[in-house]
């Protein structure tokens, strides 16, 4: 059982609110920093689209590299958004309620960074933006629906579309709060956001069936979005890319590394909000716990995804996993990210002082983050190198530009400089759902028994 | 407006005269490069300095591979001309996105300049590696504007190219039959490649004319297709190596044993 605190609602109110309606000092020095990231990315995402992908590190092997592997990378921490709220909200599991929205935030802007990646990644991006999403219909002409590039898009969007709104119902009841407790500008933008929310009881039930049927309908989606991302790469002919057991493998290694980033954003959370009433020691426990059984998980499809490849006897995928392992340089980067994918992290969260720790858990999720980037690059970068049966064309070294770096820097900067202005305009910790969570478990005395005051309807 | 999206994707979906192909004999293959020269001065496509070979990312639309077989002193070079190999059943061709990659009706997988945004799947998805990605814009020294071929299309900066069988040169030899009113007879057309072959190791040919040159050279025992076992149905047959003093394990991709080798024609259908 987790500890409980009574809040009162006039408290949760001003706690959670503090920071969309008063700006501390560090918020500018913040902006500024991650200001200046974007900015140098965005002269590079300029220098890209003006000069081509010239300055990448690419060549005639390696047509895809450190750009794919920040998408699937991207995309993969967007899991978190669906696996906390949409999962945990219909199963009941009642630590979720603070941790939600920070989670789908991460889902959304993660999800819109990530589709930057190979957008900017293709030789003629105004050409894919117009190919692809609008689609030529004056001319009759179509993309070709059996490429799984034109499925990416769609199933991407989908789920950014659905998060949107996941987010955007979830958030209506906080801010007709922070419409009444606004002036100005900011009271003119909530009160249009608001769409006139009363609290009136059949409100509040069209707002909860809502959510509950987004949450159910997100579901499918969930489960798609990282299968189609892996057909990217499982549909190809690339011996190490060719391999059935990808979609599964993608997509419980993006609820491993998502759940590590919503670990991650707790902790800054927490420090920065000062919300030790709200994210406590249980939450960070909880998600320590689930943790370690999606993180075996992953490991264990991991293991299938090196099994199936030696199983098959065939040359050429032993070849690759033999460059995984064993060739530099690839034999540094290899045990690298097994020790922080898995071997370092998860033995330290079966310790329940390191669960309940936020500097470890901390620290630990980074890690694991670390290591899932790797992951990426290693399953995504060595079988291109060697993809022929002939040798002649291989190559094993591909060297990373300083603009590729900058352009994954200006993607971390973009995903926290959105989480920081959300939590400037909306309050980042759900207010009514506290309030919701903080009521269903007020008990009441009867005689001498204690019984629920509330019974959920 | 409709012929677009009513264009057959498939091989052989539509009946056509031809269906082009070539035949590079292995063995006549001495690696003098002047393939490689050739289809550079035909195509239009820009000089590869050092630099770009170190950087992996010379631009050659047919290249020759060069392996070395045995210890040194006895060591032999061998070389495979490899170029696009026009496949019937294509990967590169349902993984673009953009449909910039069709199959025409003679046989020939043809890349959409216009259309091709540079996503390069089918450069990932090619086996045999001979999409091309521009990486730079092309450029020329001024000495060579008078020679750029104004028949064919400067790329610009941002797409994949591959070997097209010289379609310009296919066009050209049927703008000329009818002109004159008599078929083309087997040799009249050539692509660059095999016209610049000092060995004649590349002939290019119609697999539809039975009497054709590559249809006789390709009934030989030593005919293979170049990874025939993924299945991609090539348009180009290989002649394998004759080595009478030749008794170590070969280069594994070089097909079977000539005693073993099957005969594997392109299918012709329609």
């Amino acid at each position: 059982m987790q500890e409980w605190r009574e809040l009162s609602s006039p408290k949760i109110n001003d706690d959670l609110l503090k920071f969309p309606l008063h700006t501390p000092m560090w918020f500018w020095v913040a902006a500024a920093g991650l200001g200046t990231v974007i900015g140098a990315g965005t002269i590079s995402f300029a220098i890209m689209i003006g000069g081509g992908l010239q300055f990448l590190g690419y060549n005639n092997q390696a047509q895809w590299a450190v750009l794919i592997t920040n998408f699937v990378f991207w995309i993969g921490i967007s899991h978190a958004g669906v696996m906390i709220s949409a999962i945990l909200r219909l199963t009941q599991a009642e630590w979720r309620r603070p941790v939600t929205r920070g989670a789908e935030i991460l889902t959304v802007f993660s999800l819109a960074t990530a589709m930057l990646m190979p957008i900017l990644h293709s030789g003629r991006p105004w050409r894919t933006l117009y190919w692809e999403f609008p689609f030529d219909f004056s001319r009759a002409i179509w993309p070709d629906v059996r490429s799984a590039l034109v499925w990416d898009p769609s199933a991407i969007f989908t789920y950014l579309l659905s998060s949107v709104m996941f987010v955007y119902v979830a958030l209506i009841p906080d801010l007709s709060v922070a419409r009444d407790r606004s002036l100005g500008v900011m009271h003119a933008i909530y009160a249009a956001a608001a769409m006139g929310f009363q609290g009136t009881k059949r409100q509040w039930r069209l707002q909860a069936i809502a959510g509950i049927l987004l949450s159910a309908l997100i579901l499918p989606v969930f489960v798609s979005v990282h299968s189609i991302v892996s057909w990217d790469f499982a549909m190809a002919l690339v011996p190490g890319w060719h391999s059935t057991v990808f979609p599964p493998y993608f997509v419980i290694g993006a609820v491993h590394s998502g759940v590590s980033a919503v670990a991650t954003l707790m902790a800054i959370l927490r420090w920065i909000f000062h919300l030790e009433d709200y994210i406590t020691d249980d939450h960070f426990d909880s998600l320590g716990r689930l943790l370690v059984v999606v993180s075996t998980t992953w490991l264990f499809f991991f293991g299938m995804d090196f099994y199936y490849g030696i199983f098959s006897r065939d040359e050429m995928e032993i070849g690759i996993w033999n460059l995984r392992i064993f060739e530099p340089p690839y034999n540094v980067l290899f045990p690298l990210f097994l020790l922080t994918a898995y071997l370092i992290p998860v033995p330290l969260w079966l310790f329940r002082n390191v669960r309940r720790s936020v500097k470890w858990m901390f620290w630990t999720s980074i890690c694991v983050n670390v290591g899932m980037w790797m992951e990426r690059y290693i399953l995504i970068v060595p079988p291109l190198s060697n993809k022929q049966a002939f040798p002649f064309s291989w190559v094993t070294v591909y060297q990373p530009q300083p603009i590729e770096w900058l352009l994954v820097a200006f993607t971390f900067a973009i995903v926290s400089t959105g989480i920081l202005v959300f939590s400037k305009i909306f309050p980042i910790i759900p207010l009514f759902d506290i309030k919701e969570g903080q009521t269903l478990r007020r008990v009441v005395q009867v005689g001498r028994r204690t019984v629920p005051g509330v019974v959920r309807d | 407006m409709a012929d677009a999206a009513q264009a057959p994707v498939q091989s052989g979906a539509v009946d056509s005269l031809h269906k082009w192909g070539m035949v590079i004999d292995v063995d006549l293959c001495t690696g003098c490069q002047a393939c490689v020269v050739a289809c550079q001065a035909e195509n239009n496509i820009p000089l590869n300095t050092a630099d770009h070979f170190v950087k992996h990312r010379a631009m050659e639309w047919i290249r020759i591979e060069r392996y070395w077989e045995g210890e040194f002193p006895n060591v032999k070079a061998r070389f495979i001309p490899v170029t696009c190999q026009h496949c019937g059943n294509a990967p590169c061709e349902p993984v673009c996105p953009v449909y910039a990659i069709q199959h025409s009706t003679e046989g020939l997988n043809v890349q959409t300049y216009n259309r091709c945004v540079g996503t390069r799947y089918c450069g990932n998805n090619c086996p045999y590696s001979v999409r091309v990605f521009n990486w730079e814009p092309h450029r020329w020294p001024e000495s060579l504007h008078a020679q750029l071929n104004p028949d064919v299309t400067v790329r610009t900066q941002g797409l994949i190219e591959k070997c097209s069988m010289c379609l310009q040169r296919i066009n050209r030899a049927k703008r000329e039959e009818a002109r004159q009113g008599r078929p083309m007879a087997d040799g009249d057309l050539q692509p660059a490649c095999a016209q610049a072959c000092p060995t004649s190791a590349i002939v290019f040919g119609d697999w539809k004319d039975r009497n054709s040159r590559i249809n006789r050279l390709a009934n030989g025992t030593r005919a293979y297709h170049m990874l025939d076992e993924l299945g991609t149905q090539p348009n180009l047959v290989y002649l394998k190596k004759v080595d009478p003093n030749y008794t170590g394990h070969g280069p594994e991709h070089a097909g079977a044993p000539a005693q073993h080798a099957t005969r594997s024609l392109p299918v012709i259908s329609g």
